[in-house]
């Protein structure tokens, strides 16, 4: 898959890193086709007021658990709310969690894992076993006791997830850091006398910001999950507003009755995070340098 | 090797000790007054002042820490709110639902992965490989729970083939046991998979680089016989560390699965323990969960370590 002909591999090395990972990028329609759907589930959650057909909370006794139909699409739900318009604001509260409990675990692993792997020695030992006590706890269990005494909500849902996606954030910043610390110029920095908060902003974060931003990528599919399985619990966003995880939740005490409550959530939950792990596997083959074998 | 060992369960201990600090500050750290929240809905004075008194919340924070460890060491987890019993008890109770369910998913997880890792791996960059990689980040991206809901809806609701929920001990009867088992085991051996096949897949590459493979070829044996005899037994190794690893990511699947099909197992009883604010029982199953993760850890870890005597286990894994 990743044969190039002589001429692009010269061309690639010319370019700046950037560039070249775009150019890579191009030749992975996995990867493409992930960014894509993206991109479209970003547009529905904007546009969800415009594109919706109808207002997602209203409810309408007269249309209970309507099979598919011209005049709603996906069905309607078991007080008569029409199900694609739940389905596109859903994609709100899905991607909403995905990135903001990312920028959560990122705020707490990222400076955990710099102190950790700069200074090493006491503080690195305290902090690692701290993060192998939080990895200890199965994320989810983790994720529902703590959304479970801050109280149901979809803002203690991402706090939730942030926190208990930490310790991959915190594990990779400190193994950058390890291994930018060892390179010579780094050595040389230091000989010269320049200061730690420089040599961290100046060397160490610009070194690590692309298994950062793989890793976010992927996080981001998990955390969609996660959200989506918190929801489903009933320990995420809650009712009337709508969300894949609790549409769910729903669906489930119909399926007899109305299946198609349960298809197009779920569905919708699959595709984006598929999407996500699309791309950031494909950013990760078209960044990462010692992938090309 | 005996050095080894000792410092990895060295290693484990303030693993430890910090897990036990957190599962008690999550609930020290909770707004209100904690007899309140461990006595849940109860308003009883009478029960208020005995929780007060039997979890010493009168004395500093550091005593009734040391006041819990006690009791956590001498296997008193404390009691549910709502059914009195020992929290302990309800873990037993529970446990061997999970673990069969568990146990069931690791071996539809292995039978999934072995044939596609290891295609994957000898036929790297054709279809097959790409195939099998969609396959595997579908896996991954697949909400259990969904998975779930449709599978009842094809095999139960629709072709009326499995129970949809409910569970029977296998003791008392094997095939109706098995019959409720296969979907939820399914379900959450298929994330595993997953993960494992990408584990296998990726180890099955370096393994077929190896010289010893390369000489195995040269020597003129037959290819399914270097794949299988000689790279595919190394290959295993790091998948069985993943297989350790992932022990957390399958009990937190067992909560989700267990709510979809009504497994009264152990993700049940975190579940409606959290919405009957039975905090002591969901306070103990998550300490309980997390120590048995460090301790399967440790013993994947001394496993590898005896299984691989070429390798020097350092500083980090």
């Amino acid at each position: 898959m990743t044969q190039l002909a002589p001429g692009v591999g010269t061309e690639e090395r010319s370019g700046r890193p950037q560039n070249r990972a775009l150019r890579r990028l191009r030749g992975r329609p996995l990867a493409l086709f992930g960014a894509f759907v993206i991109v479209f589930f970003v547009a529905l959650a904007v546009f969800a007021p415009q594109l919706a057909p109808y207002d997602p909370a209203a409810t309408d006794f007269l249309a209970v658990r309507q099979a598919p139909s011209a005049a709603y699409p996906l069905g309607t739900d078991d007080v008569g709310r029409d199900v694609l318009s739940r389905v596109i604001f859903g994609a709100r509260a899905s991607l909403m969690a995905g990135v903001i409990s990312v920028v959560i675990a990122m705020l707490l692993g990222v400076p955990l894992g710099l102190v950790s792997g700069f200074y090493g020695g006491f503080v690195d030992e305290l902090i690692m076993r701290f993060t192998d006590a939080l990895l200890s706890f199965p994320f989810l269990i983790l994720a529902v006791a703590l959304a479970a005494s801050l109280g149901p909500s979809l803002q203690n849902a991402m706090i939730a997830i942030g926190i208990a996606s930490a310790p991959t954030f915190i594990r990779l910043t400190r193994g950058q850091v390890l291994a930018v610390k060892a390179e010579e110029y780094v050595q040389a920095a230091r000989a010269l006398g320049t200061g730690d908060a420089r040599i961290i902003a100046r060397h160490i974060l610009p070194n690590s910001f692309t298994p950062l931003l793989i890793q976010a990528t992927l996080t981001i599919a998990q955390a969609i999950i996660a959200e989506s399985s918190l929801s489903f619990l009933g320990l995420g966003v809650q009712p009337p507003t709508p969300s894949w995880g609790g549409m769910l939740n729903t669906a489930k005490g119909f399926m007899a009755q109305a299946p198609w409550m349960a298809v197009w959530p779920g569905l919708s939950i699959f595709v984006t995070v598929l999407a996500f792990n699309l791309f950031g596997d494909g950013l990760r083959d078209a960044l990462d340098p010692r992938e090309d074998a | 090797m005996l050095l080894f060992i000792a410092k990895r369960f060295l290693t484990a201990i303030p693993t430890l000790i910090i897990v036990t600090l957190m599962v008690f500050g999550i609930q020290r750290m909770l707004p209100g007054d904690p007899a309140l929240i461990i006595a849940g809905e109860q308003r009883d004075p009478e029960v208020i002042a005995y929780i007060r008194q039997q979890y010493r919340l009168d004395d500093p924070v550091p005593v009734q820490y040391l006041a819990w460890l006690g009791q956590v060491l001498r296997g008193d987890l404390g009691q549910s709110i709502r059914t009195n019993q020992p929290v302990t008890q309800l873990i037993w109770q529970k446990l061997p639902v999970t673990v069969e369910l568990a146990l069931l998913s690791m071996l539809i997880a292995i039978l999934i992965a072995l044939p596609i890792g290891v295609v994957s791996a000898v036929r790297k960059g054709t279809v097959v490989d790409y195939v099998g990689t969609l396959f595997a980040l579908s896996g991954l991206s697949l909400p259990n729970f969904w998975l779930g809901i449709m599978l009842i809806l094809l095999f139960s609701v629709q072709l009326n083939l499995l129970p949809a929920s409910g569970y029977v001990e296998f003791s008392r009867d094997p095939l109706g046991n098995l019959q409720r088992m296969i979907m939820p085991a399914f379900v959450l051996g298929s994330g595993l998979a997953a993960v494992l096949t990408r584990q296998l897949r990726s180890s099955m590459l370096d393994v077929l680089k190896q010289d010893y493979v390369r000489t195995a070829q040269a020597k003129g044996l037959l290819r399914r016989r270097v794949v299988l005899r000689h790279a595919l037994r190394n290959a295993l190794i790091p998948v069985i560390t993943i297989l350790g690893l992932q022990m957390g990511a399958l009990l937190s699947g067992a909560v989700l699965t267990e709510q979809v099909f009504t497994i009264p197992g152990f993700g049940k009883l975190v579940v409606d323990s959290v919405f009957n604010r039975d905090y002591a029982v969901v306070q103990g199953v998550v300490l309980f969960t997390s120590a048995a993760y460090i301790f399967i850890n440790l013993l994947v870890d001394v496993a590898y370590a005896l299984l691989n005597p070429r390798i020097q286990v350092g500083g980090g894994a």
